[in-house]
């Protein structure tokens, strides 16, 4: 099949599907739609005027919970009168010290370092929007970033760990859980509920007007 | 897209932009001209096909299953009491759990460190070689398969932080100390490079191939 290209729409009307490569109008949609491919049916574009705001103020919060989350204690456990509370930090440096120390790494990498850059890089990115002003230069690197560590940040799959963990010690020792756990359920529900509304191609959209609708 | 007209004149036919002699950007979606190399959107590389995706795609999968081995062979966890040391395996420690009646958490590690992964390795060595032959497959189970690939591989983790909370909680000097093996790193291992493979996976391969037969 051959197209003539003057028959084509100007090319920053149209969106390519990444799954099956097939061109679509990008129009405007109303507020609440979404639109899907003709092809592959894969989710093209959501239309949420107020996405911005609530992924901005979210991801504040989501900020604010890591650094609890990682800082204050844990989980406690407790055998024959020994005690042994633990933060996520306190963790990460004790396991880290032996012979663990790549699997101290890995882990450290997935449940907070990974999970917090995708965090500031989307808050940078994205804050500019709501309070009015242009984007920064590098916001399209950063939204990009946050884009593509998606897979990497696995915050929710450390916490069914954690719950196997929990019954697997259940039958030797007595665990109680702190603050810090609390945290960490915090985050991961704003968590999973940002990148729900997430829509990749409406952002790289409302970057490139500069609003946030 | 659906849920709005698309009376424009060229788009009324479904068009690939490669048969329109144009590129697509995957992470971003714009369209670029055809000889463009970088995408002005979000400055990602463009490739109207990442023609190397599939030697990628082997690659990783070959490292992913290789890495695999050790990962159930090993011990995962070292747990060493006043009494006894053990050592158990993935499979001896869902047995462990089954044993003590927790079938519920039994069934995600079983689900999370056996199925998952043994099942992506077919999933992907499947589209790879499907796309490989000019393989047919009903599209819409192809795209869903991939959906669940690119999607569900990082469950598979589970259990590696299973061994972590395990080994930094339990450390009681004398009475009770839990440690990782060998295996909890081969298999995070294993789970890392099957990530990277279903990420090599170009997934409009799969629908240009079903485009030449048709
Ligand atoms: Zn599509
Ligand atoms: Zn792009």
């Amino acid at each position: 099949m051959h197209i003539d290209p003057a028959t084509l729409p100007p090319l920053d009307d149209m969106i390519a599907c990444p799954h099956c490569d097939t061109l679509h109008m990008e129009d405007d949609l109303p507020d609440g739609a979404r639109a899907y491919c003709r092809r592959c049916g894969a989710l093209l574009l959501t239309a949420e005027s107020r996405a911005v705001v609530w992924l901005v103020s979210l991801a504040s919060a989501a900020v604010v919970l890591m650094v609890a989350a990682v800082s204050f204690p844990f989980l406690d456990l407790s055998l024959q009168g020994q005690h042994n509370g633990t933060s996520v930090i306190h963790a990460i440096l004790v396991f880290g010290s032996g012979k663990a120390i790549p699997l101290a790494i890995a882990v450290a990498l997935f449940i907070v370092v990974l999970p917090l850059v995708r965090l500031l890089a989307l808050l940078h990115a994205l804050a500019p929007l709501v309070r009015g002003v242009p984007p920064t230069p590098s916001a399209r690197v950063a939204f990009a970033l946050t884009d593509q560590l998606r897979p990497w940040a696995m915050a929710e799959i450390f916490m069914v760990g954690v719950t196997v963990a929990l019954v697997k010690v259940a039958g030797m020792a007595d665990v109680t859980v702190g603050p810090a756990f609390w945290a960490f359920v915090a985050l991961v529900l704003i968590t999973i509920f940002n990148d729900q509304i997430m829509n990749r191609f409406a952002i790289w959209k409302a970057l490139d007007t500069g609003t946030t609708a | 897209m659906e849920s709005t007209g698309h009376g424009h004149h060229g788009l009324t036919t479904l068009t690939t932009a490669r048969e329109a002699g144009l590129i697509a950007c995957t992470r971003c979606g714009q369209v670029h001209a055809g000889d463009a190399v970088k995408c002005k959107r979000c400055h990602g590389p463009l490739q109207s096909r990442d023609t190397r995706s599939l030697q990628k795609v082997w690659a990783w999968l070959i490292a992913g299953m290789i890495a695999f081995i050790p990962a159930n062979l090993y011990p995962m966890l070292l747990t060493r009491t006043l009494l006894e040391r053990s050592e158990s395996t993935i499979v001896g420690g869902v047995i462990e759990l089954l044993h003590y009646g927790n079938y519920g958490i039994a069934a995600i590690v079983f689900v999370a460190s056996v199925v998952i992964p043994v099942g992506k390795f077919i999933a992907i060595a499947y589209l790879a070689w499907g796309v490989q032959r000019g393989h047919r497959l009903r599209q819409h189970q192809r795209h869903r398969l991939y959906d669940i690939v690119e999607f569900i591989g990082r469950w598979s983790m589970i259990d590696v932080f299973v061994v972590a909370i395990l080994s930094a909680l339990v450390q009681l000097n004398g009475i009770a100390a839990i440690n990782p093996g060998v295996a909890a790193l081969s298999f995070a291992l294993s789970v890392v490079f099957t990530m990277l493979s279903a990420l090599a996976f170009d997934p409009r391969l799969i629908w240009d191939a079903d485009r030449t037969v048709s």
